[in-house]
Protein backbone atom coordinates (compact mmCIF):
# COMPACT_ATOMS: atom_id res chain seq x y z
CA UNK A 1 0.00 0.00 0.00
CA UNK A 2 1.58 3.55 -0.63
CA UNK A 3 -0.26 7.26 -0.50
CA UNK A 4 0.66 9.38 -3.57
CA UNK A 5 -0.37 13.05 -3.40
CA UNK A 6 -1.33 15.93 -6.00
CA UNK A 7 0.16 19.66 -6.29
CA UNK A 8 -3.62 20.06 -5.90
CA UNK A 9 -3.85 18.31 -2.21
CA UNK A 10 -5.52 15.41 -3.69
CA UNK A 11 -4.20 11.81 -2.33
CA UNK A 12 -4.77 8.64 -3.68
CA UNK A 13 -3.83 5.58 -1.53
CA UNK A 14 -3.12 2.24 -3.45
CA UNK A 15 -4.23 -1.26 -2.73
CA UNK A 16 -3.60 -3.57 -5.78
CA UNK A 17 -4.87 -1.84 -8.63
CA UNK A 18 -7.74 0.50 -6.63
CA UNK A 19 -7.14 3.97 -5.68
CA UNK A 20 -8.59 5.43 -2.81
CA UNK A 21 -9.28 9.32 -3.37
CA UNK A 22 -9.18 12.08 -0.86
CA UNK A 23 -7.90 14.93 0.33
CA UNK A 24 -5.27 15.74 2.31
CA UNK A 25 -5.15 17.04 5.85
CA UNK A 26 -3.48 20.90 4.33
CA UNK A 27 -6.43 20.96 2.04
CA UNK A 28 -9.31 20.51 4.72
CA UNK A 29 -7.76 22.86 6.61
CA UNK A 30 -7.65 25.36 4.20
CA UNK A 31 -11.03 24.91 2.46
CA UNK A 32 -12.40 25.21 6.38
CA UNK A 33 -15.63 23.30 7.62
CA UNK A 34 -17.03 21.25 5.09
CA UNK A 35 -20.95 21.49 4.39
CA UNK A 36 -21.75 19.00 0.97
CA UNK A 37 -19.71 16.58 -1.05
CA UNK A 38 -20.89 16.13 -4.51
CA UNK A 39 -19.84 12.99 -5.86
CA UNK A 40 -19.72 11.26 -8.93
CA UNK A 41 -22.01 8.63 -10.01
CA UNK A 42 -20.78 4.83 -10.10
CA UNK A 43 -18.53 3.46 -12.94
CA UNK A 44 -17.69 6.62 -14.26
CA UNK A 45 -14.29 6.65 -15.91
CA UNK A 46 -12.25 9.62 -15.06
CA UNK A 47 -9.21 10.74 -16.88
CA UNK A 48 -6.76 11.57 -14.85
CA UNK A 49 -7.02 15.52 -14.06
CA UNK A 50 -10.70 15.53 -14.79
CA UNK A 51 -13.07 16.81 -12.25
CA UNK A 52 -14.03 13.94 -10.01
CA UNK A 53 -15.91 15.81 -6.89
CA UNK A 54 -16.80 19.21 -5.73
CA UNK A 55 -16.39 19.95 -1.75
CA UNK A 56 -18.49 22.91 -0.67
CA UNK A 57 -16.76 24.21 2.06
CA UNK A 58 -18.51 27.30 4.33
CA UNK A 59 -16.23 29.24 2.18
CA UNK A 60 -16.18 27.99 -1.27
CA UNK A 61 -16.84 25.31 -3.80
CA UNK A 62 -13.61 23.69 -4.48
CA UNK A 63 -13.16 20.70 -7.61
CA UNK A 64 -11.60 17.81 -6.58
CA UNK A 65 -9.85 16.09 -9.66
CA UNK A 66 -9.28 12.49 -10.31
CA UNK A 67 -5.12 11.97 -9.09
CA UNK A 68 -4.94 9.27 -11.73
CA UNK A 69 -7.39 7.69 -14.62
CA UNK A 70 -9.63 5.00 -13.68
CA UNK A 71 -13.24 3.95 -13.27
CA UNK A 72 -15.38 4.55 -10.29
CA UNK A 73 -16.20 1.80 -7.98
CA UNK A 74 -17.28 3.35 -4.70
CA UNK A 75 -18.13 6.78 -3.41
CA UNK A 76 -18.50 7.19 0.50
CA UNK A 77 -21.66 7.65 0.79
CA UNK A 78 -21.54 8.62 4.81
CA UNK A 79 -20.49 12.00 3.71
CA UNK A 80 -24.15 12.90 2.45
CA UNK A 81 -24.67 12.76 6.29
CA UNK A 82 -21.77 13.70 8.26
CA UNK A 83 -19.79 15.91 5.79
CA UNK A 84 -17.14 17.19 8.44
CA UNK A 85 -15.31 13.75 8.36
CA UNK A 86 -13.29 15.22 5.68
CA UNK A 87 -12.30 17.93 8.19
CA UNK A 88 -11.99 15.68 11.38
CA UNK A 89 -10.12 12.72 9.34
CA UNK A 90 -9.19 13.33 5.85
CA UNK A 91 -6.96 10.45 4.95
CA UNK A 92 -9.38 7.71 6.82
CA UNK A 93 -13.61 8.35 7.17
CA UNK A 94 -13.28 11.84 5.19
CA UNK A 95 -12.11 9.79 1.65
CA UNK A 96 -14.12 10.32 -1.67
CA UNK A 97 -13.96 7.61 -3.45
CA UNK A 98 -12.41 4.36 -5.02
CA UNK A 99 -11.08 3.96 -8.58
CA UNK A 100 -10.13 0.68 -10.53
CA UNK A 101 -6.85 1.81 -11.93
CA UNK A 102 -6.62 2.10 -15.59
CA UNK A 103 -3.11 3.10 -15.68
CA UNK A 104 -0.76 2.34 -12.64
CA UNK A 105 2.41 3.93 -14.15
CA UNK A 106 0.54 7.26 -13.97
CA UNK A 107 1.47 6.94 -9.62
CA UNK A 108 4.80 7.46 -10.48
CA UNK A 109 4.20 11.00 -11.95
CA UNK A 110 2.50 12.04 -7.82
CA UNK A 111 4.48 12.48 -4.70
CA UNK A 112 5.51 10.41 -2.36
CA UNK A 113 4.32 11.52 1.33
CA UNK A 114 8.01 13.02 1.76
CA UNK A 115 7.85 15.06 -1.23
CA UNK A 116 4.45 16.51 -0.66
CA UNK A 117 5.48 17.58 3.35
CA UNK A 118 7.99 19.46 1.70
CA UNK A 119 6.19 21.13 -0.91
CA UNK A 120 3.16 22.09 1.73
CA UNK A 121 6.01 23.73 3.79
CA UNK A 122 7.31 25.37 0.85
CA UNK A 123 3.96 27.12 0.26
CA UNK A 124 2.86 27.48 3.79
CA UNK B 1 -7.87 20.73 -5.81
CA UNK B 2 -8.85 24.07 -7.07
CA UNK B 3 -10.96 27.13 -5.45
CA UNK B 4 -13.66 27.69 -8.23
CA UNK B 5 -15.09 30.62 -6.30
CA UNK B 6 -14.04 32.24 -2.80
CA UNK B 7 -14.95 34.31 -0.34
CA UNK B 8 -11.42 35.30 -0.64
CA UNK B 9 -10.86 35.91 -4.23
CA UNK B 10 -14.21 37.69 -4.80
CA UNK B 11 -12.94 41.30 -3.75
CA UNK B 12 -10.55 42.05 -6.19
CA UNK B 13 -7.26 42.76 -4.69
CA UNK B 14 -5.04 46.22 -4.96
CA UNK B 15 -1.07 45.42 -5.43
CA UNK B 16 -0.71 48.25 -3.07
CA UNK B 17 0.98 46.48 0.08
CA UNK B 18 -2.26 45.61 2.41
CA UNK B 19 -3.19 47.96 5.67
CA UNK B 20 -3.13 45.61 9.42
CA UNK B 21 -5.91 47.02 12.25
CA UNK B 22 -4.46 47.69 15.70
CA UNK B 23 -5.39 43.78 16.45
CA UNK B 24 -3.43 42.33 14.05
CA UNK B 25 -0.94 40.62 16.09
CA UNK B 26 -3.65 40.28 18.56
CA UNK B 27 -5.44 38.04 15.80
CA UNK B 28 -2.13 36.20 14.75
CA UNK B 29 -1.59 35.51 17.98
CA UNK B 30 -5.12 33.54 18.46
CA UNK B 31 -4.57 31.68 15.70
CA UNK B 32 -6.54 33.60 13.24
CA UNK B 33 -6.25 32.47 9.52
CA UNK B 34 -5.43 35.81 7.99
CA UNK B 35 -6.44 37.11 4.43
CA UNK B 36 -6.65 39.97 2.14
CA UNK B 37 -9.81 41.84 1.98
CA UNK B 38 -10.67 45.55 0.93
CA UNK B 39 -7.24 46.46 1.20
CA UNK B 40 -6.37 45.24 4.62
CA UNK B 41 -5.23 41.97 5.97
CA UNK B 42 -8.16 40.55 8.06
CA UNK B 43 -8.89 37.73 10.06
CA UNK B 44 -11.19 35.21 7.93
CA UNK B 45 -11.40 32.83 10.79
CA UNK B 46 -9.64 31.28 14.11
CA UNK B 47 -8.98 27.67 15.17
CA UNK B 48 -12.36 26.50 15.72
CA UNK B 49 -13.68 27.72 12.19
CA UNK B 50 -16.63 29.32 10.90
CA UNK B 51 -19.71 26.88 11.73
CA UNK B 52 -18.90 27.17 15.36
CA UNK B 53 -17.61 30.94 15.13
CA UNK B 54 -21.31 31.25 13.67
CA UNK B 55 -23.45 29.50 16.11
CA UNK B 56 -21.04 30.91 18.83
CA UNK B 57 -22.47 34.04 17.67
CA UNK B 58 -26.26 33.18 17.84
CA UNK B 59 -25.92 31.41 21.29
CA UNK B 60 -23.37 33.55 23.00
CA UNK B 61 -21.65 36.67 22.10
CA UNK B 62 -19.24 37.07 19.40
CA UNK B 63 -16.77 39.85 18.84
CA UNK B 64 -15.37 40.89 15.56
CA UNK B 65 -12.78 43.71 14.80
CA UNK B 66 -13.81 45.66 11.96
CA UNK B 67 -11.72 48.31 12.40
CA UNK B 68 -11.18 48.26 8.24
CA UNK B 69 -14.16 50.09 8.40
CA UNK B 70 -14.29 53.77 7.52
CA UNK B 71 -15.26 55.83 10.23
CA UNK B 72 -15.55 59.55 10.03
CA UNK B 73 -17.34 62.94 10.89
CA UNK B 74 -18.95 65.83 8.82
CA UNK B 75 -18.81 68.74 10.94
CA UNK B 76 -20.78 71.83 9.81
CA UNK B 77 -21.51 74.98 11.91
CA UNK B 78 -24.75 73.49 13.10
CA UNK B 79 -26.27 70.04 13.14
CA UNK B 80 -28.61 71.16 10.56
CA UNK B 81 -26.13 72.62 8.09
CA UNK B 82 -24.36 69.60 8.47
CA UNK B 83 -27.50 67.63 8.07
CA UNK B 84 -28.87 69.09 4.95
CA UNK B 85 -25.51 68.51 3.32
CA UNK B 86 -25.15 65.35 3.96
CA UNK B 87 -29.02 65.06 2.36
CA UNK B 88 -27.80 65.93 -1.08
CA UNK B 89 -25.66 62.19 -1.17
CA UNK B 90 -28.43 60.32 0.74
CA UNK B 91 -32.71 59.80 0.60
CA UNK B 92 -32.60 59.14 4.38
CA UNK B 93 -34.06 61.88 6.92
CA UNK B 94 -30.68 62.89 8.39
CA UNK B 95 -32.65 66.54 9.40
CA UNK B 96 -34.79 64.10 11.41
CA UNK B 97 -32.39 62.21 13.47
CA UNK B 98 -32.34 62.93 17.43
CA UNK B 99 -29.58 63.47 19.80
CA UNK B 100 -28.20 59.62 20.03
CA UNK B 101 -29.66 58.47 17.13
CA UNK B 102 -28.42 56.12 14.57
CA UNK B 103 -29.80 55.59 11.08
CA UNK B 104 -28.93 53.04 8.27
CA UNK B 105 -28.57 54.91 4.63
CA UNK B 106 -27.38 54.66 0.97
CA UNK B 107 -24.97 57.00 -0.59
CA UNK B 108 -26.54 57.25 -4.20
CA UNK B 109 -25.23 58.44 -7.60
CA UNK B 110 -27.29 60.38 -10.20
CA UNK B 111 -28.84 57.29 -12.11
CA UNK B 112 -30.10 55.80 -8.52
CA UNK B 113 -27.33 53.15 -8.10
CA UNK B 114 -25.83 52.80 -4.75
CA UNK B 115 -22.47 54.03 -4.15
CA UNK B 116 -21.99 52.96 -0.80
CA UNK B 117 -24.17 51.96 2.32
CA UNK B 118 -23.55 53.51 5.19
CA UNK B 119 -24.43 54.03 9.19
CA UNK B 120 -25.21 57.79 10.12
CA UNK B 121 -25.43 58.85 13.82
CA UNK B 122 -26.13 62.36 15.51
CA UNK B 123 -24.04 62.29 18.72
CA UNK B 124 -25.98 62.36 21.82
CA UNK B 125 -23.65 64.92 23.45
CA UNK B 126 -21.42 66.08 20.21
CA UNK B 127 -17.84 67.51 20.84
CA UNK B 128 -18.71 70.20 18.18
CA UNK B 129 -22.68 70.85 17.74
CA UNK B 130 -22.51 70.57 14.11
CA UNK B 131 -20.95 66.80 14.30
CA UNK B 132 -22.84 63.71 12.37
CA UNK B 133 -20.87 60.30 12.37
CA UNK B 134 -20.40 58.35 9.86
CA UNK B 135 -19.38 54.37 9.42
CA UNK B 136 -18.85 53.14 5.83
CA UNK B 137 -17.28 50.28 4.13
CA UNK B 138 -13.98 49.33 3.91
CA UNK B 139 -13.62 49.05 0.09
CA UNK B 140 -15.23 51.90 -0.78
CA UNK B 141 -14.14 54.55 2.19
CA UNK B 142 -11.53 56.14 -0.42
CA UNK B 143 -14.19 57.09 -3.05
CA UNK B 144 -16.93 58.03 -0.34
CA UNK B 145 -14.42 60.23 1.02
CA UNK B 146 -13.79 61.99 -2.17
CA UNK B 147 -17.21 62.03 -3.12
CA UNK B 148 -18.17 63.57 -0.01
CA UNK B 149 -15.24 65.91 -0.34
CA UNK B 150 -16.18 67.21 -3.95
CA UNK B 151 -20.06 67.66 -2.92
CA UNK B 152 -19.79 69.04 0.30
CA UNK B 153 -20.61 72.63 0.85
CA UNK B 154 -17.56 74.68 2.14
CA UNK B 155 -18.98 75.21 5.68
CA UNK B 156 -19.30 71.60 5.76
CA UNK B 157 -15.88 69.55 6.79
CA UNK B 158 -15.35 65.61 6.63
CA UNK B 159 -13.08 64.26 8.81
CA UNK B 160 -11.56 60.74 8.99
CA UNK B 161 -10.86 58.99 12.16
CA UNK B 162 -7.90 56.71 10.92
CA UNK B 163 -6.53 57.10 14.78
CA UNK B 164 -10.16 54.78 15.85
CA UNK B 165 -10.83 51.21 16.03
CA UNK B 166 -14.29 49.49 15.54
CA UNK B 167 -15.22 46.70 17.29
CA UNK B 168 -18.63 44.72 17.29
CA UNK B 169 -19.70 42.15 19.69
CA UNK B 170 -22.92 40.48 18.79
CA UNK B 171 -24.91 37.80 19.95
CA UNK B 172 -27.78 37.36 22.74
CA UNK B 173 -25.39 37.61 25.47
CA UNK B 174 -23.64 40.57 24.23
CA UNK B 175 -26.05 43.24 26.11
CA UNK B 176 -24.85 41.39 29.26
CA UNK B 177 -21.45 41.72 28.85
CA UNK B 178 -21.13 45.08 28.25
CA UNK B 179 -23.79 45.92 30.21
CA UNK B 180 -21.88 44.48 33.23
CA UNK B 181 -19.28 47.25 32.04
CA UNK B 182 -21.46 50.40 31.91
CA UNK B 183 -24.64 49.74 33.26
CA UNK B 184 -26.01 52.65 31.61
CA UNK B 185 -25.76 50.75 28.04
CA UNK B 186 -28.45 48.74 28.97
CA UNK B 187 -31.25 50.92 28.55
CA UNK B 188 -29.81 51.97 24.64
CA UNK B 189 -32.23 50.61 22.17
CA UNK B 190 -31.52 49.50 18.77
CA UNK B 191 -30.00 52.00 16.57
CA UNK B 192 -29.49 53.85 19.60
CA UNK B 193 -25.85 55.64 20.04
CA UNK B 194 -24.05 56.95 23.30
CA UNK B 195 -20.79 57.31 24.66
CA UNK B 196 -19.65 55.04 27.45
CA UNK B 197 -16.33 53.65 29.63
CA UNK B 198 -15.84 50.21 29.53
CA UNK B 199 -13.01 48.75 32.00
CA UNK B 200 -11.00 52.03 31.97
CA UNK B 201 -11.63 52.86 28.26
CA UNK B 202 -13.62 55.68 26.63
CA UNK B 203 -15.86 54.26 23.68
CA UNK B 204 -18.72 55.78 21.57
CA UNK B 205 -21.01 52.98 21.20
CA UNK B 206 -24.05 52.04 19.02
CA UNK B 207 -26.57 49.28 19.35
CA UNK B 208 -26.18 47.85 15.83
CA UNK B 209 -24.64 45.17 13.66
CA UNK B 210 -24.06 42.94 10.57
CA UNK B 211 -25.99 39.70 12.20
CA UNK B 212 -29.41 39.79 13.09
CA UNK B 213 -28.79 39.73 16.94
CA UNK B 214 -28.82 42.14 19.62
CA UNK B 215 -25.21 44.06 20.67
CA UNK B 216 -23.23 46.99 19.88
CA UNK B 217 -20.58 48.54 17.53
CA UNK B 218 -17.68 50.29 19.30
CA UNK B 219 -15.44 52.51 18.42
CA UNK B 220 -12.25 53.18 20.48
CA UNK B 221 -9.39 54.87 20.20
CA UNK B 222 -6.55 52.46 18.18
CA UNK B 223 -4.55 52.60 20.93
CA UNK B 224 -7.26 51.33 23.54
CA UNK B 225 -7.90 48.15 20.65
CA UNK B 226 -5.74 46.15 22.05
CA UNK B 227 -6.85 46.53 25.56
CA UNK B 228 -10.81 46.52 25.33
CA UNK B 229 -10.40 43.67 22.98
CA UNK B 230 -8.54 41.73 25.23
CA UNK B 231 -10.46 42.59 28.02
CA UNK B 232 -13.73 41.51 26.22
CA UNK B 233 -11.91 38.65 25.27
CA UNK B 234 -11.52 37.61 28.98
CA UNK B 235 -15.22 36.81 29.36
CA UNK B 236 -16.12 33.63 28.91
CA UNK B 237 -19.08 34.11 26.85
CA UNK B 238 -17.25 35.79 24.50
CA UNK B 239 -15.02 34.41 21.19
CA UNK B 240 -13.53 36.17 18.37
CA UNK B 241 -15.25 35.42 15.47
CA UNK B 242 -13.53 35.98 12.03
CA UNK B 243 -14.90 37.58 8.32
CA UNK B 244 -16.44 33.85 7.11
CA UNK B 245 -18.96 33.84 10.16
CA UNK B 246 -19.69 37.56 9.52
CA UNK B 247 -20.41 36.37 5.80
CA UNK B 248 -22.71 33.98 6.84
CA UNK B 249 -24.65 35.92 9.96
CA UNK B 250 -25.18 38.54 7.51
CA UNK B 251 -26.32 36.59 4.71
CA UNK B 252 -29.22 34.68 7.41
CA UNK B 253 -30.18 38.31 8.34
CA UNK B 254 -31.24 38.94 4.93
CA UNK B 255 -28.55 42.10 4.97
CA UNK B 256 -27.22 43.15 2.00
CA UNK B 257 -23.28 43.48 1.55
CA UNK B 258 -21.90 46.28 -0.76
CA UNK B 259 -20.31 44.80 -3.96
CA UNK B 260 -22.28 41.99 -4.02
CA UNK B 261 -25.87 42.51 -3.14
CA UNK B 262 -26.29 46.23 -4.43
CA UNK B 263 -23.92 48.51 -6.16
CA UNK B 264 -23.70 51.21 -8.44
CA UNK B 265 -26.70 49.80 -10.47
CA UNK B 266 -28.67 48.54 -8.01
CA UNK B 267 -31.16 51.51 -6.53
CA UNK B 268 -32.85 51.11 -3.06
CA UNK B 269 -35.80 49.99 -4.12
CA UNK B 270 -34.77 47.27 -6.34
CA UNK B 271 -32.76 46.30 -3.21
CA UNK B 272 -35.75 46.15 -1.35
CA UNK B 273 -34.33 49.28 0.83
CA UNK B 274 -36.91 51.68 0.16
CA UNK B 275 -37.96 51.56 4.22
CA UNK B 276 -34.75 53.84 4.49
CA UNK B 277 -35.92 55.98 2.42
CA UNK B 278 -38.26 58.63 4.53
CA UNK B 279 -41.84 59.63 3.75
CA UNK B 280 -40.49 63.83 3.20
CA UNK B 281 -37.54 63.19 1.27
CA UNK B 282 -39.87 61.01 -1.08
CA UNK B 283 -41.78 64.39 -1.05
CA UNK B 284 -39.23 66.74 -1.51
CA UNK B 285 -36.34 64.65 -3.24
CA UNK B 286 -33.27 66.93 -3.30
CA UNK B 287 -30.82 63.67 -3.45
CA UNK B 288 -29.20 62.01 -6.19
CA UNK B 289 -30.91 59.34 -8.93
CA UNK B 290 -34.52 60.91 -7.44
CA UNK B 291 -36.06 60.50 -10.77
CA UNK B 292 -35.23 57.32 -11.14
CA UNK B 293 -36.22 55.88 -7.41
CA UNK B 294 -39.30 58.22 -7.61
CA UNK B 295 -40.09 56.02 -10.79
CA UNK B 296 -39.95 52.50 -9.24
CA UNK B 297 -41.50 53.50 -5.81
CA UNK B 298 -44.48 54.89 -7.56
CA UNK B 299 -44.59 52.11 -10.31
CA UNK B 300 -42.52 49.46 -9.00
CA UNK B 301 -38.66 48.25 -10.02
CA UNK B 302 -37.70 45.80 -12.73
CA UNK B 303 -36.21 43.58 -10.84
CA UNK B 304 -36.22 42.76 -7.06
CA UNK B 305 -34.06 41.23 -4.15
CA UNK B 306 -35.20 38.34 -2.99
CA UNK B 307 -34.33 35.29 -0.53
CA UNK B 308 -34.00 31.65 -1.85
CA UNK B 309 -34.16 28.85 0.50
CA UNK B 310 -32.62 26.15 -1.75
CA UNK B 311 -33.13 22.35 -1.50
CA UNK B 312 -31.16 19.76 -1.24
CA UNK B 313 -27.56 20.48 0.34
CA UNK B 314 -25.62 22.35 -2.72
CA UNK B 315 -25.14 26.24 -2.48
CA UNK B 316 -25.58 28.82 -5.19
CA UNK B 317 -23.23 31.20 -5.08
CA UNK B 318 -22.49 34.44 -6.57
CA UNK B 319 -23.44 34.68 -10.38
CA UNK B 320 -25.18 31.33 -9.85
CA UNK B 321 -28.32 31.74 -13.06
CA UNK B 322 -31.74 31.89 -11.36
CA UNK B 323 -34.48 30.15 -13.83
CA UNK B 324 -38.40 30.12 -13.74
CA UNK B 325 -40.08 26.41 -13.96
CA UNK B 326 -39.59 27.01 -17.98
CA UNK B 327 -36.33 27.17 -17.85
CA UNK B 328 -36.06 30.79 -18.73
CA UNK B 329 -33.59 33.45 -17.05
CA UNK B 330 -35.22 35.35 -14.92
CA UNK B 331 -32.00 36.48 -12.99
CA UNK B 332 -28.90 35.92 -11.00
CA UNK B 333 -28.06 35.10 -7.36
CA UNK B 334 -25.63 38.16 -5.31
CA UNK B 335 -24.83 36.18 -2.15
CA UNK B 336 -24.93 32.46 -1.24
CA UNK B 337 -24.17 30.03 1.15
CA UNK B 338 -24.64 27.73 3.72
CA UNK B 339 -26.41 28.72 6.18
CA UNK B 340 -25.74 26.92 9.76
CA UNK B 341 -28.56 28.23 11.76
CA UNK B 342 -31.03 27.39 9.18
CA UNK B 343 -29.63 24.17 8.05
CA UNK B 344 -29.58 24.35 4.02
CA UNK B 345 -28.51 26.07 1.60
CA UNK B 346 -29.76 29.89 1.24
CA UNK B 347 -29.05 32.69 -1.35
CA UNK B 348 -30.36 36.25 -2.33
CA UNK B 349 -30.36 37.73 -5.75
CA UNK B 350 -32.35 39.48 -8.63
CA UNK B 351 -35.39 38.37 -10.03
CA UNK B 352 -37.74 40.35 -12.58
CA UNK B 353 -40.86 41.18 -10.36
CA UNK B 354 -43.25 38.57 -11.09
CA UNK B 355 -40.89 36.01 -9.50
CA UNK B 356 -40.33 37.80 -6.41
CA UNK B 357 -43.16 36.46 -4.07
CA UNK B 358 -42.81 34.45 -1.47
CA UNK B 359 -43.37 30.38 -2.24
CA UNK B 360 -41.99 30.90 -5.72
CA UNK B 361 -40.35 28.16 -7.23
CA UNK B 362 -36.93 29.08 -8.76
CA UNK B 363 -34.36 26.95 -10.55
CA UNK B 364 -30.22 27.72 -9.11
CA UNK B 365 -27.51 26.66 -12.04
CA UNK B 366 -25.11 25.19 -10.27
CA UNK B 367 -22.07 23.56 -12.38
CA UNK B 368 -24.85 22.95 -15.42
CA UNK B 369 -27.13 21.48 -13.15
CA UNK B 370 -30.23 23.22 -12.58
CA UNK B 371 -30.77 22.76 -8.61
CA UNK B 372 -34.72 23.76 -7.08
CA UNK B 373 -35.20 26.46 -4.21
CA UNK B 374 -37.86 28.75 -3.53
CA UNK B 375 -38.68 32.48 -2.88
CA UNK B 376 -38.53 32.98 0.98
CA UNK B 377 -39.20 36.38 2.94
CA UNK B 378 -36.25 37.38 4.78
CA UNK B 379 -34.30 37.39 7.05
CA UNK B 380 -33.96 34.07 7.08
CA UNK B 381 -33.34 33.99 10.72
CA UNK B 382 -35.60 36.39 12.58
CA UNK B 383 -33.68 39.49 13.66
CA UNK B 384 -33.66 39.95 17.64
CA UNK B 385 -32.64 43.72 17.72
CA UNK B 386 -33.58 45.36 20.92
CA UNK B 387 -36.54 47.37 20.05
Amino acid sequence: MSVRYTKDHEYVRVEGDVGTVGITDYAQSQLGDVVHVELPELGRVLARGDEAAVVESVKAASEVFAPVSGTVTAVNGELEAAPNAVNDDPAGSGWFLKLQLSDPAELDGLMSEQDYAAFVASIS
Amino acid sequence: MVDSQSSETRAPQAEAPLAETALAAAHRAAGARMVPFAGYLMPVQYPSGILAEHVWTRTSAGLFDVSHMGQARLVGPDFETAARALETLVAADILGLRPGQQRYTQILNEEGGIVDDLMVARPAAPDRPGEILLVVNAGTKDADFRLMNAHLPADVVLEQMPERGLLALQGPRAAEVVAELAPETAAMAFMQTGTAVLAGIPVALSRSGYTGEDGFEISVAAEDAVALWTRLLGDERVRPIGLGARDSLRLEAGLPLYGHDINQETSPVEAGLTWSIAKRRRQEGGFPGQIRIGQEIAGGPVRRRVGILLEGRTPAREHADILDAAGELIGQVTSGGFAPTVGAPIAMGYVVPEFAAPGTALGLVVRGRTLQGRVVPMPFVPHRYKR
